[in-house]
């Protein structure tokens, strides 16, 4: 019994892989996730409105893509240390959200900025760019702020800790973007 | 002396048995690494560039929402060149439809898988954000309340 003649596997195999090549794509999939608030319903509405003043950072981009931080016009490179202060108030300014003492874990008790949001308000016909551009920004405030204070308690970056500490520090930094309704001010779409 | 030149002696032929599993270990790898095309896209994606970015979880609980302006001179002949929302292989009339595509992609996932149903939004980074915030406010209504902005990353 002569052995099979296995010479045109190799062709074979190689139709196959020039399929999978033709149909397949190998895209990475990456991004910033965010989880939106609940469908508004009456209650929560009035909760929102219980924020204090001091607690919230609003940004606003109009339709021009000009930024507002508060009150001041801000290029977008200003984005990112207003929001490391606002979110750490190191120096505990009456103006910057209240420090309030929470249990973080591991790291004991803290003062953390607890109630603070930082809202990002846009236009119709803001441009999805420079939106995305600011809140890439705000997640690198939080990533540094974060790093910083994993450097000074544990020795390393955020990224390296184990997953005890990683809470802690999460608790004494907890990402509030807030995914404001939106609002209407000019209709240029 | 004989024993030294026996005549000329003939190249073996290469030996190939092996080349089939050399082949075939090659496909594996890109059958790995590589996902079936979900969709031809009809828009136009220039994604925005961001430093923060992390990576999809998991890719079989989430869905995919394109916004842009459309890709050929065909389809803009066809449909005009403003911003359009292409859900699966067409382009959706208007926002409201995210809804029912929410609504019915998540039904498709297994029970424990819903949870960790995600939308990811492939915008241009031209768009207005009066399509995006269309878009999310369907999206919360379908209580589809995980979303990625999708993304790359810079390029240097």
């Amino acid at each position: 019994m002569p052995g099979l003649n296995t010479s045109s596997t190799a062709d074979i195999s190689f139709m196959l892989l020039i399929f999978f090549l033709v149909t397949t794509s190998m895209d990475t999939d990456q991004g910033l996730a965010r989880t939106l608030p609940k469908p508004p319903e009456d209650e929560d509405q009035k909760n929102e409105l219980k924020v204090k003043e001091r607690n919230i950072l609003n940004i606003r981009i109009n339709k021009d893509n000009y930024l507002m931080i508060g009150d001041d016009y801000v290029g977008l490179d200003e984005v990112k240390p207003r929001a490391k202060e606002f979110i750490a108030n190191p120096e505990n300014r009456a103006n910057l959200p209240e420090l309030k003492p929470k249990k973080c874990g591991i790291l004991g008790t803290r003062m953390v900025t607890l109630n603070h949001v930082i809202s990002v308000q846009t236009d119709r016909g803001t441009s999805y760019g420079v939106y995305f551009q600011v809140q890439d920004q705000l997640v690198a405030a939080y990533n540094e702020l974060r790093d910083e204070l994993a450097k000074q308690e544990f020795g390393y970056k955020y990224e390296f800790l184990s997953k005890e500490q990683k809470e802690a520090i999460r608790d004494v930094y907890p990402q509030k973007i807030s995914e404001a309704e939106p609002k209407q001010y000019g209709k240029n779409m | 002396m004989s024993r030294f030149n026996k005549g000329k002696k003939e190249m073996p032929e290469l030996n190939t048995s092996s080349l089939p599993d050399l082949i075939f270990s090659v496909l594996f790898f890109f059958m790995m690494v590589t996902s079936m095309r979900e969709v031809t896209l009809l828009v136009k994606i220039d994604r925005p560039t961001g430093t923060q970015l992390e990576k999809l979880a998991r890719k079989s609980c989430t869905s995919y929402i394109y916004i842009g302006r459309p890709a050929t001179d065909q389809l803009r002949s066809q449909w005009g060149n403003q911003t359009r929302i292409q859900i699966n292989d067409a382009f959706a009339t208007d926002a409201t439809e995210v809804y029912d595509f929410v609504m019915s992609d998540r039904n498709k996932l297994a029970e424990i898988d819903k949870p960790f149903y995600t939308v990811s939004v492939k915008a241009d980074h031209e768009t207005p954000m009066g399509y995006i915030t269309d878009v999310k406010q369907q999206l919360r209504k379908g209580y589809a309340l995980k979303m990625v902005y999708s993304a790359n990353k810079p390029t240097n």
